[in-house]
């Protein structure tokens, strides 16, 4: 229980106890019962996990309300698109919560509808689903975040509510949240990192890690640089972009990795520049300080002589159609 | 008077795979083999005699089963090589050559096929146009669409890797996720079935291996489907028809 982080502790929780993937879940491994009842003798009154599924899309219903989580359902796929105000990036929502929101162990928007308020160790207080959502617009889309009531928070509300259809309401759903893996023993490393990148990653991401275009349009998404995530995102920690990458990358072929190998290739990645945190505060010293001062953070750490958090491209949007960087391929025209 | 009709230009993925981009990682077997066009007209001469006559060791002619250019027989169910990327096309014939991949003919033929003749058939092959795709009568059931083009759970959507429409990314990409548009549909379900039952490679990282274990016998039939009625060609421009 060591991996376990002040934030969303319920959710680390599971993600040690159980396992990785959907299916590997269906066979739930016996001794994940005994961690669950050591940690809720410990802490009392822990709901138990869990399944659920959210319901097919065929099931939006087809009126006012169905009208809505559809706009949801398609800015979650292509957010450039629908809402490029907010985007600051070529990222999608989609691009880290796979299957438009609904897979588990990648952050399924189910499971997070059910998860809020709650109290968020990132900005110390108790936030809202909104708020929740405003969050991954201003750090994982280096946008700027939708105000509150805004239509495209209704949307993303409405698709992430309907998608909840019949989930408890507090409870703690199986495949929450990204999985939480163990410390790894042998720490992460750059050198090994690279090498599995090359091997497993670089064909759909770019030995660049700028991704592809396709007809100049967002294909595979770019893992840093001035198109990726800003400094400021989940993801950029070590932790989460290592459960993310266990769980479900190489693309179609999830918990392939081992433990070891997802944390070094996430300490790979996030050793690169991408956008500065749009809560800078005038040196890379004192935003460390204030925001990257845990064990997962790589922001304002020296790695092969350079020193991580001078940003690249620009903080908070600079807007989609400016050339996206980036492979382009256009398979249509020769 | 004169009426509008519809002529198909070819464009094609095939053509993509050699003229496009520099691949990410370097990878000499997506260069053109042949280093100069003297070489190259060697292996595409020398493809040509096994297409049409055999080989010497006893390979069958490709021609009776894939067609002169390779542009398979639908009905039969003979895939079209025409325009699939070239290291696609030798991984293939590797494969069935080590027995690895499953089909008792294939087996026999790339058996007796030596590594010269496989890189000049796959030159041949490759640089062959696809064939054009009849559109079926009955479009093909939304569940086959819903997979390619939106996925389902870990299952990401076809497209990702195979490309729009099923008509492959380019450079190396294509020559890892090949072009699977206007394939017969039974051939293609027929390859979903031998993923699911482990008898051919699982592809590039076992990518392809893991997907086809998660999909149900309904979504093999409807994505096959789907993707057999996808045109090879690219673009279609309405100019004035002969009569
Ligand atoms: C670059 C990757 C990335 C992108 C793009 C992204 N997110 Fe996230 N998102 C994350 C990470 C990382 C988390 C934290 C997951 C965890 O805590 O396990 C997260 C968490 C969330 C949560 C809370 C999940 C929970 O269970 O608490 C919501 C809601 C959310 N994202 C919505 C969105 C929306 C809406 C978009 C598009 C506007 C989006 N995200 C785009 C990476 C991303
Ligand atoms: C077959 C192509 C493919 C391969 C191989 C692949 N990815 Fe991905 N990756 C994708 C796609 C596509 C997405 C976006 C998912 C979506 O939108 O459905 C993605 C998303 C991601 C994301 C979140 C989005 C972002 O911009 O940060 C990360 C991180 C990531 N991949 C890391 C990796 C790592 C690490 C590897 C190698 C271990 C890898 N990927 C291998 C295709 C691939
Ligand atoms: C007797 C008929 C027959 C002959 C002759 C034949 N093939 Fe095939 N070939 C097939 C069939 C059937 C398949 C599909 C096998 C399967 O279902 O996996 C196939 C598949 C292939 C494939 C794989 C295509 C793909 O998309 O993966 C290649 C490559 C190929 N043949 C090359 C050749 C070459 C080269 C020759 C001549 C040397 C040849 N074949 C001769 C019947 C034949
Ligand atoms: C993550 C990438 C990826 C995705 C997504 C993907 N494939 Fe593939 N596919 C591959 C790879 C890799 C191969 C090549 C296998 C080989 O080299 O033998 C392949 C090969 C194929 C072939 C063989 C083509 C031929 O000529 O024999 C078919 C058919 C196919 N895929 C169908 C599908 C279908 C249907 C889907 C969606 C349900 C899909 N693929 C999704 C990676 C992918």
């Amino acid at each position: 229980m060591s991996a376990r982080s002040a934030f969303r502790s319920a959710h680390t929780l599971i993600a040690i106890a159980t396992c990785g993937v959907l299916s590997a879940c269906e066979q739930a491994p016996q001794g994940s019962a005994a961690p669950l009842a050591a940690a809720s003798a410990a802490q009392p009154a822990r709901p138990v996990a869990v399944a659920f599924a959210p319901p097919p899309l065929s099931a939006i219903p087809d009126d006012a309300f169905g009208v809505v989580v559809r706009q949801g359902e398609a800015l979650f796929r292509n957010t450039p698109a629908h809402a490029p105000q907010y985007t600051g990036n070529t990222l999608s929502c989609r691009n880290c919560h796979l299957d438009a929101g609904r897979l588990a162990d990648s952050a399924p928007m189910w499971a997070a509808w059910v998860s809020y308020p709650a109290y968020r160790s990132k900005n110390r207080h108790v936030n809202t689903f909104e708020e929740r959502l405003q969050d991954c617009f201003r750090f994982s889309m280096n946008g700027k975040a939708p105000p509150s009531g805004s239509p495209a928070l209704v949307a993303l509300e409405a698709y992430s509510y309907w998608m909840a259809s019949g989930a408890p309401t507090h409870g703690v759903l199986r495949g929450a949240g990204y999985p939480r893996l163990p410390r790894p023993a042998r720490g992460w490393d750059y050198a090994r990192g690279q090498a599995l990148y090359t091997e497993h990653c670089a064909l759909c991401h770019g030995a660049d890690g700028q991704g592809l275009l396709v007809d100049g349009k967002p294909w595979f998404p770019p893992l840093w640089g001035p198109q990726s995530y800003n400094w400021g995102a989940g993801m950029s920690r070590l932790d989460l972009a290592a459960g993310f990458i266990k769980a479900n990358m190489p693309l179609g072929n999830g918990n392939s990795l081992g433990d070891q190998q997802a944390w070094d290739v996430a300490y790979y990645i996030d050793s690169h520049e991408r956008p500065q945190d749009p809560r800078y505060l005038g040196s890379i010293e004192a935003t460390r300080q204030q925001f990257h001062d845990g064990p997962y953070e790589t922001y304002g750490r020296t790695v092969n002589g350079h020193l991580l958090g001078v940003g690249s491209g620009v903080s908070g949007g600079s807007t989609v159609t400016q050339a996206a960087r980036g492979r382009t391929t256009t398979p249509l025209r020769d | 008077m004169r009426r509008r009709g519809v002529l198909t230009v070819v464009l094609l993925s095939g053509a993509v795979a050699h003229a496009d981009a520099p691949p990410p990682a370097a990878d000499a077997s997506v260069r053109p083999a042949a280093s100069s066009s003297a070489a190259l007209a060697a292996q595409m001469a020398l493809a040509r005699q096994i297409v049409l006559h055999g080989s010497p060791q006893g390979a069958h002619e490709c021609a009776i089963c894939h067609g002169e250019e390779g542009q398979g027989k639908i009905k039969a169910a003979f895939p079209h090589l025409a325009g699939l990327p070239k290291p696609y096309l030798e991984r293939q014939l590797r494969h069935f050559g080590a027995l690895a991949r499953d089909n008792p003919s294939m087996q026999a033929i790339a058996h007796k096929l030596d590594d010269a003749q496989i890189v000049a058939l796959a030159t041949y092959f490759s640089r062959q146009v696809p064939p054009p795709i009849m559109s079926p009568a009955t479009p093909p059931p939304a569940l086959g669409e819903a997979l390619a083009v939106r996925g389902r759970d870990a299952i990401p959507a076809c497209v990702t890797c195979h490309g729009p429409g099923g008509r492959g990314l380019g450079g190396a990409l294509s020559a890892a996720f090949p072009p699977i548009a206007g394939q017969p549909a039974v051939y293609l379900e027929r390859q979903l079935r031998a993923w699911k039952n482990g008898q051919r490679p699982a592809g590039l990282d076992g990518l392809m291996g893991a997907i086809g274990k998660r999909l149900s016998e309904a979504e093999i039939v409807a994505v096959s489907q789907y993707f057999a009625a996808q045109p090879t060609l690219v673009a279609t421009v309405t100019t004035e028809a002969r009569p």
